[in-house]
């Protein structure tokens, strides 16, 4: 009931392609929920976010926006939804403010003033407040081209808000920024999200910023290969192993072998698949015999678990 | 707000994104200035030279109405076309996911398109009177309408070619191929009275024609030794033009919007 995207058995083939670009997928996300759209690069990410945000038609299958269906409803959709395109969207030769007045008059927010000054009382306050919260007061009336990738960023974010959208996309928002920027974006959207309960559709590369998702769905080659919590992904896809470095080699793997202990040899190195770190680390290591010169024990990140995910697809 | 004003609202700021971002573009404006210069300077001059003069006619004027017809088609044409570009660049991706009517889109784009072509005329205007073209009052009042035709109809053969095209590369293919026999067989340089045969017949699909003709037909309006190198009256060429505005724009309009979601 309370879902702020429901997708069913959406399907969308280009026109003069062979194969489906988003390939029979279903998924559903929670109103004031932090969704992730992982994939690697062509796996249909941009494809699906284009069908949801209206701007490409579906093949097939059902799709619900904020509420309203993209095929028969698109003007509600559009009203209610918010956008952070791959590429820079802003006009880089306007001024901030002209950025965000064209945004305002397009969603029929107030009506439109060729200068700044005419413009309503309330809108100049809103875009004053806006300003302050992200630092550019000073530079509202300077030209974008001026401003750094993470200000130009933040400027996109600030005008997609102004309508109050329900929902929030991020289309690979962070690619391109350095780190001190990507944190200060993350902690703005962030505190956007907590403030204003802003359902967020996310589409990353960046595997630490899913993280933090509450849900995460990773696609490849169309489909969707994996659904679940980041916890529950990292917990199915990957093990924790314990990596030993023996001084001999072959004399490890005749004792391994002996146990009945299992392993893989990865270089001078052996993998030691362990299921509760602690304890079985020292069983193992009360057991073993044969001189080690290194032991590291290994934990799996999302990152290893995602790529573990997309390696194993492409098999 | 209610509907008709958050349309006219939404046109006016497409129209104002247009200009200002012409307007702020040096090498735009300077680029835009180039081949009606040269047209005009060495072109017109050398026809008047040679043929004018021996005939007896104001080639250069001629020519230099023709240029002004065809800077306005063509520039409202190709500013409609890059359009296809567009949806993946700047602040136009925004345009087209915001909730505004794709009809308004259009209709923005022609009105901001169509007064960069103004601009550039009157650019073109100060040179002629520079290297000494003399456009008089009453005959720039005359030609008015006839710079608004130009430009409304460049609006609509943009939109025309915009709803039959797939992607950026093939407008880049395909848009000398439109442009350049516009440019020679819509007689921009050289009238086309006296023409006939084949020539004749191909100047008469190419709209840019009824532009240029209607341009020099409102400038001559009272000469009757410059109308003999007229094809049409200008009543006939502005029902020509209205024709052709209101057939292009509308099967244009259809195709593109259409076309804009399937992909």
């Amino acid at each position: 009931m309370n879902a702020a995207i429901e997708v069913r058995n959406l399907i969308k083939r280009y026109a003069k392609s062979p194969v489906n670009a988003v390939d029979n997928i279903s998924f559903s996300v929670k109103e004031g929920e932090f969704f992730a759209f992982l994939g690697p690069n062509g796996a249909g990410k941009t494809t699906a976010i284009s069908v949801l945000t209206t701007t490409l038609a579906k093949t097939s299958g059902e799709v619900q926006v904020a509420g309203y269906d993209i095929a028969t409803q698109a003007a509600q959709v559009r009203q209610n939804i918010g956008i952070i395109f791959q590429n820079p969207s802003l006009d880089k030769n306007l001024t901030a403010e002209e950025n965000i007045r064209f945004h305002a008059v397009l969603y029929g927010l107030y009506p439109f003033s060729p200068f700044f000054s005419w413009m309503p009382n309330e809108y100049k306050q809103k875009v004053k407040e806006l300003s302050e919260l992200i630092g550019i007061s000073d530079a509202l009336d300077k030209p974008v081209k001026t401003f750094s990738g993470g200000m130009k960023r933040k400027l996109e974010i600030v005008r997609s808000l102004l309508h109050n959208p329900k929902v929030l996309f991020l289309d690979e928002p962070t690619t391109g920024l350095d780190p001190a920027s990507r944190k200060s974006l993350w902690e703005y959207i962030l505190q956007v999200r907590k403030t204003q309960g802003t359902t967020i559709f996310l589409t990353t590369h960046y595997l630490d910023e899913a993280e933090g998702a509450d849900r995460v769905v990773v696609i490849n080659k169309g489909k969707i290969i994996a659904d679940g919590t980041p916890q529950a992904l990292k917990r199915e896809l990957t093990k924790n192993f314990m990596r030993v470095t023996p001084k001999t080699l072959s004399k490890f793997v005749k004792e391994l072998q002996s146990l009945g202990i299992e392993y893989s040899v990865e270089g001078i190195h052996v993998n030691i698949p362990i299921k509760n770190a602690g304890v079985d680390v020292q069983k193992l290591l009360k057991t073993i015999e044969s001189e080690l010169v290194d032991i590291d024990i290994h934990s799996p990140s999302l990152n290893d678990a995602y790529i573990q995910l997309i390696t194993t697809e492409h098999e | 707000m209610n509907r008709l004003r958050t349309r006219l609202s939404v046109i006016a700021t497409i129209a104002y994104r247009d200009v200002m971002k012409f307007l702020r573009d040096r090498m735009r404006i300077i680029f835009s200035f180039v081949f009606p210069v040269m047209f005009v300077g060495v072109l017109g001059g050398g026809l008047q030279s040679s043929l004018g003069a021996a005939s007896g006619k104001d080639l250069l004027t001629m020519t230099f109405l023709g240029v002004l017809a065809q800077t306005l088609f063509q520039s409202t044409a190709s500013g409609i076309i890059s359009l296809i570009n567009d949806r993946e660049n700047d602040f136009s991706q925004e345009i087209f996911v915001s909730p505004t009517s794709r009809y308004a889109i259009i209709f923005g784009k022609i009105v901001g398109e169509s007064t960069i072509s103004f601009l550039q005329v009157v650019g073109i205007l100060i040179f002629g009177a520079v290297i000494g073209i003399k456009i008089t009052l009453v005959g720039l009042l005359a030609i008015f309408p006839a710079m608004v035709a130009a430009a409304l109809l460049g609006g609509a053969f943009g939109i025309l070619v915009l709803g039959n095209l797939n992607n950026e590369r093939t407008a880049n293919q395909i848009f000398p191929f439109l442009v350049m026999p516009q440019l020679f067989l819509s007689g921009v340089f050289v009238p086309l009275a006296g023409t006939s045969g084949l020539l004749l017949t191909l100047a008469k699909f190419m709209p840019l024609t009824y532009a240029v003709d209607l341009m020099r037909g409102m400038y001559f309006l009272n000469d009757v030794n410059a109308q003999k190198d007229l094809l049409h009256s200008p009543l006939v060429n502005a029902l020509v033009i209205a024709a052709m505005f209101t057939v292009f724009l509308t099967i244009g309009t259809i195709l593109f919007v259409k076309k804009e979601k399937e992909r």
